[in-house]
């Protein structure tokens, strides 16, 4: 077992300047039925991935609204993690022929952390599949079990599913970001969306001298329209799709494009779409291809900023949280029609929805040909992210879940 | 009859916070929407008319509920989503008449355009239920002054239950505002004023900065 200690605190009363001083008071007027109550977060990573920056940002607001917030870790050899690996993709309807071995470790490691984890707590929050099968340790009537799975379950391969399933529908519920990702269950099913963290670097506000630095480091021109896609190398992401796109809305307009991701040096798919995405660049100067150190977050922020309108063509998502890190700069969005985007995305009011490349051409120039109607969605879209998608809002919405599970309504 | 000055009841400001409950059922077709509409329950009629309009409070063109919304970005019917969206929730005592409001709007369209009745949508709609968890914020107020603090600084949750929210609990074409200023400070005029305040048009923010208005014209005459 082990216990995360989350870095980089934030006081809560920092987040008042963002959302406001009555959200706040909100917050602790939530938190005080709950106060000294016994929360329990565990999933299987301590770093890296977005369940893992979610809960190292959530853990320590909540411990300031004075819960009994512990987040543990489970515990796991290369051949769990690579058996967990091939559910993952296969719940997100990837092939895979499981084998009745995959199952026995599956089980074998979830009993392992069922003796070391404390498990205890009033509340108890598994997060994905990975520990599923926690739930044998659960004591009847005891405490909360609430599963929150953060991947895309509409079309499981039906195997993997079907054994999974059988641990969901003993928690109290299950928690999904897109209503499109949920699955036809005994258990009662709420939507919680992802969050961003306003004053994390990736989100918090720039100086415009620091901008324009990173501007002058990828010889970008900050007089002619800058068109941005912020994601890594991969297929789903459509990097060469967009690229079309931007062929088409440059015969209009005299734009340019920045493709930005992490690294693709150690991810032998992600070199093999560099290498194409490169190619469909034909060395245009006014592409900008940008592998980025470790995500750089201050950077991405910066380009985002800076940007004329952010793109997210892709053509499979989860929730796509770079289209709230735009919408959260104010930024005019095309983005596709995919995952959990229309949740962030809805179509003319707080961006443009689109379906195709040709698609995403039109939404791009309809917003160059129209920078007012440009700006009033970037505005409308900052609101609908300060509404639903910041951390404070996903705390709220914990907060509202484990009220009501100790309402029993 | 209640004094001008200090009210016998205090107005106790709630905060109310809203878990989305995703529902089994989902429709591609404006049929589907029909037969969804007749049979979910009323928690989600709710969350698509009422809660929607705190969720999506900033957007004040066009957008009344996720019906119409749908409707309009998903099938591009244009004139149901226009019929759709014209329903006003304050003109609605129940969830039962609203719900059968909405029901005869899509019908009457499929009745009279079958071919597109029957046509898929761009993407599905899911039904959804509101789940609603109010806890009291500690702030009691008996007087005009108080009331006016209080409502300066309230979240937009808090804004929502009191003023929104609260039409349809109390079953009245009032509000938890209006209730109490009428009520118990016998200040109905302000509290008609307050009520006209039109919850489409507006922010939440922008009817707070209203109805603060409202209060300080009120204040001036004392």
């Amino acid at each position: 077992m082990s216990e995360v200690l989350t870095a980089s605190r934030i006081p809560l009363e920092n987040y008042a300047e963002v959302v406001g001083a009555g959200e706040i008071e909100e917050l602790r007027a939530l938190a005080k039925p709950l106060r000294g109550r016994s929360i329990e977060m565990i999933n299987s990573t301590a770093v890296g991935g977005g369940v893992a920056e979610i809960l190292n940002r959530l853990v320590p607001l909540a411990e300031e609204l004075d819960l009994g917030i512990r987040w543990d870790v489970m515990k796991g050899a290369e051949e769990f993690f690579d058996v967990t690996k091939s559910f993952h993709n296969a719940l997100h309807g990837e092939p895979y022929h499981a084998k009745p071995k995959d199952f026995e470790i599956f089980l074998s490691y979830n009993e392992q952390n069922r003796a070391t984890l404390p498990l205890d707590a009033e509340f108890v929050v598994i997060h994905d599949p990975q520990p599923a099968a926690l739930i044998d340790a659960r004591k009847p009537s005891s405490n909360h079990w609430v599963w929150r799975c953060h991947i895309d379950l509409s079309h499981p391969n039906r195997a993997v599913w079907d054994f999974l399933e059988k641990f969901v529908t003993r928690y109290d519920g299950a928690m999904f970001s897109s209503p499109e990702f949920s699955r036809q269950l005994s258990i009662p099913q709420y939507l919680f969306y992802p969050a961003i963290d306003p004053l994390s670097e990736k989100n918090c506000p720039l100086d415009s001298e620091f901008i324009e630095q990173v501007l002058r480091r990828y010889q970008i021109d900050p007089q002619r329209p800058i068109l941005t896609q912020i994601s890594r190398f991969d297929r789903l992401k459509d990097p060469v799709g967009v690229i079309r796109a931007y062929r088409i809305v440059k015969r209009y307009f005299d734009c340019q494009l920045v493709l930005a991701g992490g690294s693709a040096s150690d991810d032998p798919e992600g070199a093999l779409v560099l290498k194409d995405v490169l190619r469909a660049a034909e060395q245009d100067p006014d592409i900008k291809i940008l592998e980025l150190p470790a995500w750089a977050p201050l950077e991405v922020n910066a380009l985002q900023r800076a940007s004329t309108i952010v793109v997210q063509k892709s053509l499979r998502e989860g929730f796509g949280l770079t289209v709230s890190e735009a919408l959260w700069k104010k930024k005019p969005v095309v983005a596709s029609a995919v995952g959990g985007i229309p949740s962030q995305i809805i179509h003319k009011h707080t961006g443009l929805l689109a379906h195709s490349v040709e698609g995403t051409a039109y939404q791009i120039r309809f917003l160059l040909s129209h920078p007012q109607i440009a700006a009033k969605l970037g505005e409308n879209g900052h609101e609908h992210v300060k509404e639903n998608f910041l951390i404070t809002q996903k705390l709220k919405r914990y907060l509202a879940l484990f009220l009501m599970l100790d309402r029993g309504l | 009859m209640a004094d001008l000055n200090t009210a016998e009841t205090p107005f106790d400001f709630v905060t109310a916070s809203y878990l989305t409950r995703i529902g089994n059922q989902s429709a591609g077709t404006l049929a589907e929407l029909l037969t969804g509409l007749e049979h979910c329950s009323d928690a989600s009629i709710f969350h698509h008319t009422f809660q929607t309009l705190g969720t999506h409070h900033f957007l004040t063109e066009g957008f009344s509920n996720d019906f119409a919304q749908w409707v309009l970005a998903s099938t591009n019917r244009n004139d149901l989503a226009e019929q759709l969206t014209a329903l006003d929730i304050r003109d609605y005592m129940s969830i039962a008449a609203l719900r059968s409001d909405l029901c005869r709007v899509v019908r009457d369209f499929c009745d009279a355009e079958p071919q597109f009745a029957a046509q898929s949508g761009l993407e599905r709609f899911y039904f959804c239920e509101s789940v609603e968890v109010t806890v009291p914020l500690g702030r009691s107020t008996r007087n005009l002054d108080e009331f006016r603090e209080g409502l300066e600084h309230l979240s937009h949750a808090s804004f929502y239950f009191h003023f929104i929210s609260s039409r349809l609990r109390l079953q009245l074409q009032t509000n938890d505002f209006s209730l109490w200023l009428s009520g118990s400070l016998g200040l109905r005029t302000l509290a008609d004023s307050v009520n006209q305040i039109d919850i489409y048009t507006n922010t939440l923010d922008s009817a707070r900065t209203k109805m603060l208005r409202l209060i300080d014209r009120e204040r001036r005459k004392a």
